[in-house]
């Protein structure tokens, strides 16, 4: 999954696929315990939705902007606009049904 | 830490289980906050627990913690504050993930009514867990509503990150940081916009960007909201298995009556039952 930076955050949500954004830190158990889960759907939907994730301490400004105000949180974006957010711990069943629905 | 089975709660029922686990030779951890925070510690004499009667709560939770160790349990102290179900179950416990094949929840009554605003700001400025957002709030108002014995301490983890921390509960708190102003409250709301301004108690406003909900269990249906309830304890059959694959509840979770003797059979049940299913399903595999 790729470690997205302000510019290439910018760059995979303006492009023509899906995107799935994991926003966590290094401090955040249930954002350890979240990530095998998105690296997993990252793969399964590799090819149809551009999946990375966001290090809230190292861009800080993109956190603001996109008020993440509880970690984990997993961004849906489609033509460069968010269309879901799920926040918290969840099933893959939640994941996937906003990945299916995006295809 | 890793196991056949993961028990959440270490009362009647989460002991109950973790020595019928072990004595079907799977290993069992149980995740709980210390005996004494129980209510059941507090009771001076029971009488209705058969073949022990005159035991006071405290001695007979001792008993059956020192019965769970000597089988072999492990134990994890502290509060599973958020849960994954996927591979097994995941659960993290302050800075600790627990893991098991199976899952039994035991964690004593959860009933829980919600405060008004919580429920639509959870995730937007409302948390159960301060060592998991604290960090998001550094330098901000943040107010800590105080329900579990170890709320003072969350709070001063909160404001040694810089959060402006204020703490509220119905009870004068024991062992609040010197520092942190302390208001006495009972009926609180949270209110906001897009995200959370304030936290109304007892009809005073406390302008804050975070309020956190330290109870002293996490709901199971907080946890797992696939979870099916009734009259807002969670369903089981007989079996004590609850509308998920390969989860279990027992003791007062699942409703009344709320005595030891049940919760004590039912946590017996509970293991029994993922000790089969747990059976089954290496049987399965065996087979593809």
């Amino acid at each position: 999954m790729t470690d997205f930076t302000k510019e290439s955050f910018q760059a995979a949500i303006a492009g023509p696929k899906p995107v799935m954004v994991d926003f966590w830190a290094s401090w955040c158990m249930p954002c350890k315990m979240l990530s095998p889960l998105i690296a997993d759907l990252a793969d399964r939907y590799e090819g149809k939705v551009v999946s990375g994730k966001v290090n809230t301490d190292d861009e800080m400004e993109l956190s603001y902007q996109y008020g993440i105000t509880a970690i984990p949180s997993v961004l849906f974006f489609q033509n460069g606009r968010e269309v879901q957010r799920i926040v918290g711990v969840n099933g893959p069943d939640a994941y996937t049904q906003v990945l299916d629905s995006l295809l | 830490m890793h196991s056949d089975i993961l028990i959440l709660g270490g009362g009647p029922a989460g002991l109950a289980a973790a020595i019928a686990a072990r004595s079907r030779v799977r290993t069992a951890l149980v995740v709980s906050t210390p005996g004494q925070e129980s209510p059941l510690a507090r009771a001076e004499r029971i009488d209705n627990y058969p073949g022990l009667p005159g035991l006071s709560g405290a001695r007979l939770l001792e008993t059956l913690e020192e019965h769970a160790r000597a089988m072999g349990t492990d134990f994890l102290p502290g509060r599973a504050v958020s849960l994954l179900a996927w591979n097994g179950f995941h659960v993290t416990v302050g800075r600790e993930i627990a893991e098991g094949e199976a899952l039994i929840l035991a964690p004593g009554v959860a009933r829980q009514a919600k405060f008004p605003g919580e429920a639509e700001f959870l995730g937007r400025g409302v948390s159960y867990c301060a060592t998991c957002d604290g960090m998001l709030y550094r330098n901000r108002p943040v107010a800590v509503v105080g329900l579990a014995p170890d709320a003072p301490m969350e709070a001063a983890f909160l404001r040694s990150l810089g959060c402006q921390v204020t703490y509220l509960s119905p009870k004068e708190p024991q062992g609040l940081e010197t520092g942190i102003p302390f208001l006495r409250a009972s009926r609180f709301a949270i209110r906001g916009e897009q995200t959370v301004s304030a936290l109304e108690a007892d009809g005073q406003v406390v302008p804050c960007a975070a309020v956190f909900l330290l109870r002293r269990t996490v709901a199971p249906t907080d946890l797992l909201p696939a979870l099916e309830t009734e009259q807002g304890y969670v369903k089981v059959d007989r079996r004590m298995a609850t509308s998920v694959p390969g989860v279990w509840a027992a003791g007062d979770c699942t409703g009344a009556p709320l005595q030891i003797a049940k919760a004590v059979g039912e946590g017996h049940t509970a293991a029994l039952s993922a000790c089969e299913w747990l059976e089954q399903r290496a049987a399965e595999s065996a087979k593809k």
